[in-house]
């Protein structure tokens, strides 16, 4: 979603009222995930295939040995029964138990979580740290060779499969150079217990030599696969939103003062063109995570996205449930603070109430 | 600002369509698009005249043969064949058709619910607003692709099935995109002068009000499409998409994985029809917001 218009209704920053507001988006969130919940509870149940005849395969199993675990996993209960008891569980942070190990969801969550946080981050730093410079070199420099350039490689990024951009990455710098590790997050030659779950920071930590290092080389093209369509992103949305800025009277006024281009450009310009940058790039984290599953498939990344495409082949319906929630839940917190940051930003959201 | 310099000097006003064409035309990016994009309709319509070889058919004594330019190439195979010796590019062309199929088959799928739940949900303030909304809501918190994919393993892996999962996906960007701008004609005078004239409900929503709002609906169309046939290879590519042995394009790709390194022309291909396929479509969308964004337009 490229261009997006920032959205209405920011919220105040200061006072009672972004408190109420804040309480008030946090409980409209209560109804939104109850119906998530709600609907893959309903979607997961109209899936072909019994979970526990998944489990026991091909040998079989007795009409007694079927009961009983029908019984233990709530399965012979009415459907609203169900739904109401996952709700209840819900509510006391329990989000179910994988069928396949036996762990509880929220647990696999958590361990595997940091592995996608850290490389969604990595990714959005490295769209952000390219994405918003591209775009303001392109604005300054609007219908030069530059301009054209950078905007057609923003639009090849943004009409990129990352998943094939991830599998050239691969072959380019993997097989042909040898230069970066194909998949996983850091050589197996190191081992240590993580104290973050941050690959980057643990590795460091563990003060093993080159761990570190291997940690970064195994981070890079993940990083690059995953960031290239928000990179694209920001640089386009940057450049619109420069070009608009540019034009406006306090712009003309700033340079007329006689202030330096870089000033001008750097302070007075972008700081107003980056607010609907801040909008783009809030809605990017769901992209971003969409993004993850692909890029985490193709480098055997052992985070949230592999989990759940594993768990869709192992038929493991309470992880894909409680997956699927979790991810939307942290998709819909963050949407909640990039709003907030949106009026901190733009100071007259801020003063208007 | 550029003088139209072919223009006869007695020429009534251009008409909304005539303008349109004359501001796209200007954009040269987005003209190449056209063209590009024009190209591989005509093959995707032509790909049973045009495909040397069926995209299915296996000739067991060609297996991996590179393109054509490369050693060891073969004429009979101008892009090489796959790992099991199919033609790589009837394969690629009847892909085409698949791929282009899946974007105008979510496009027009997404765009008439969401314009007529989007209608809806601007004249029938109340509960019927309340319930489509916050149901539009609930969809756009779930990360695109995950939601495809789990439509997709709940009604299980095919062609159908993927058009179907993201049209739902797809939904929510047309229901708010026409409730809103629906909202704000709504309250013009020429809706009020409709309704004054004896106009009921329905055909000032479809006949009055539904004409003014297309012009963000048509941009957004074009993104759709673009991004409907990347999710559409991205499920192929996991597996959830179109099945093997069809030739859509994201299925290749999951299926050549393992010959990155022996035979990377078979995955090199794909990707690149499905790069090139968006890229158009992108140009060609970026042209027509372009074109149809007063703001933009030059007058």
């Amino acid at each position: 979603m490229p261009d997006q218009a920032p959205r209405p209704g920011a919220p105040p920053t200061t006072g009672p009222l972004m408190f109420s507001f804040v309480v008030r988006r946090i409980l409209l969130v209560i109804p939104t995930f109850i119906a998530i919940a709600f609907l893959t509870f309903v979607a997961i149940r109209l899936v072909p295939g019994d979970p526990i005849e998944v489990r026991t395969g091909e040998r079989g199993i007795s009409p007694e040995r079927l009961a009983y675990f029908r019984h233990e996993l709530g399965l012979d209960q009415p459907v609203w029964k169900q739904f109401l008891d996952y709700l209840w569980q819900l509510a006391h942070g329990d989000f179910g138990t994988s069928l396949s190990t036996h762990a509880p969801v929220l647990t696999e969550f958590t361990t595997l979580f940091p592995a996608t946080l850290e490389l969604a981050l990595s990714a959005m730093i490295f769209a952000v740290v390219l994405g918003v410079p591209a775009g303001v070199i392109a604005a300054t420099r609007r219908g030069t060779f530059v301009d054209y350039s950078l905007m057609g490689v923003a639009l090849t990024g943004f009409s990129m499969p990352i998943f094939w951009w991830g599998l050239l990455l691969i072959l380019f710098f993997s097989v042909t150079l040898g230069w970066t590790p194909v998949s996983g997050r850091i050589d197996l030659l190191y081992y240590f217990e993580p104290t973050t779950g941050f690959m980057l920071i643990d590795s460091w930590l563990s003060g093993e030599d080159g761990a570190f290092a291997s940690a970064v080389s195994h981070l890079i093209l993940p990083t690059v696969v995953l960031g290239t369509i928000p990179l694209a992103t920001i640089a386009r949305m940057t450049r619109s939103t420069m070009l608009e800025v540019l034009g406006e009277d306090y712009v003309r006024t700033a340079r007329a003062k006689g202030l330096s281009p870089f000033r001008v450009i750097g302070i007075h310009a972008l700081r107003n063109a980056l607010i609907p940058v801040v909008t783009v790039i809030g809605l990017q984290v769901g992209m971003l995570m969409a993004g993850a599953v692909l890029t985490e498939y193709i480098f055997s990344w052992p985070g949230i996205g592999t989990w759940l495409i594993e768990s869709i082949q192992r038929r493991d319906y309470p992880v894909l449930q409680g997956g699927i929630l979790l991810v939307s839940g942290i998709v819909i917190l963050i949407n909640i603070l990039v709003d907030l940051l949106y009026g901190v930003l733009n100071p007259r959201i801020r003063h208007a109430r | 600002m550029p003088a139209d310099r072919t223009a006869p000097a007695v020429m009534a006003p251009p008409g909304a369509f005539a303008s349109f064409v004359r501001a796209f035309a200007e954009n040269r990016a987005a003209v190449a698009g056209f063209f590009i994009l024009a190209l591989l309709v005509f093959v995707a319509i032509f790909a049973n005249f045009l495909a040397p070889h069926s995209p299915v058919e296996q000739f067991r004594d060609f297996v991996r043969i590179p393109p054509m330019w490369q050693e060891g190439g073969n004429p009979a195979f101008p892009l090489g064949t796959d790992e099991v010796g199919r033609d790589m590019l009837s394969r690629l062309m009847f892909g085409a058709r698949l791929s282009l199929f899946i974007g105008l088959a979510v496009v027009a799928a997404s765009m008439v619910f969401g314009i007529v739940l989007g209608l809806v949900a601007a004249f029938f303030t109340g509960w019927p607003s309340i319930l489509i909304m916050r149901a539009m809501d609930v969809i756009l918190s779930v990360p695109s692709l995950l939601l495809a994919i789990v439509i997709v393993a709940v009604i299980g892996p095919s062609l159908t099935n993927t058009i179907v999962a993201i049209t739902v996906v797809y939904l929510p960007n047309y229901v708010r995109l026409v409730r809103a701008s629906a909202l704000t004609e709504k309250s013009r005078d020429y809706v009020t002068a409709a309704r004054v004239a004896g106009a009921g409900t329905f055909h000032i929503m479809f006949r009055t009000v539904l004409p003014n709002c297309m012009a963000p609906i048509i941009v957004q169309a074009a993104l759709t499409i673009s991004n409907a046939i990347l999710e559409a290879a991205a499920l192929g590519f996991l597996g959830l998409g179109a099945q093997p042995p069809s030739p859509e394009w994201g299925a290749m790709l999951a299926s050549a994985r393992e010959f990155l390194q022996s035979a990377s022309w078979i995955v090199t291909e794909p990707g690149l029809a499905i790069l090139i396929t968006v890229i158009a479509i992108n140009l060609v969308g970026d042209g027509l917001r372009d074109a149809l964004d007063p703001k933009m337009r030059r007058s």
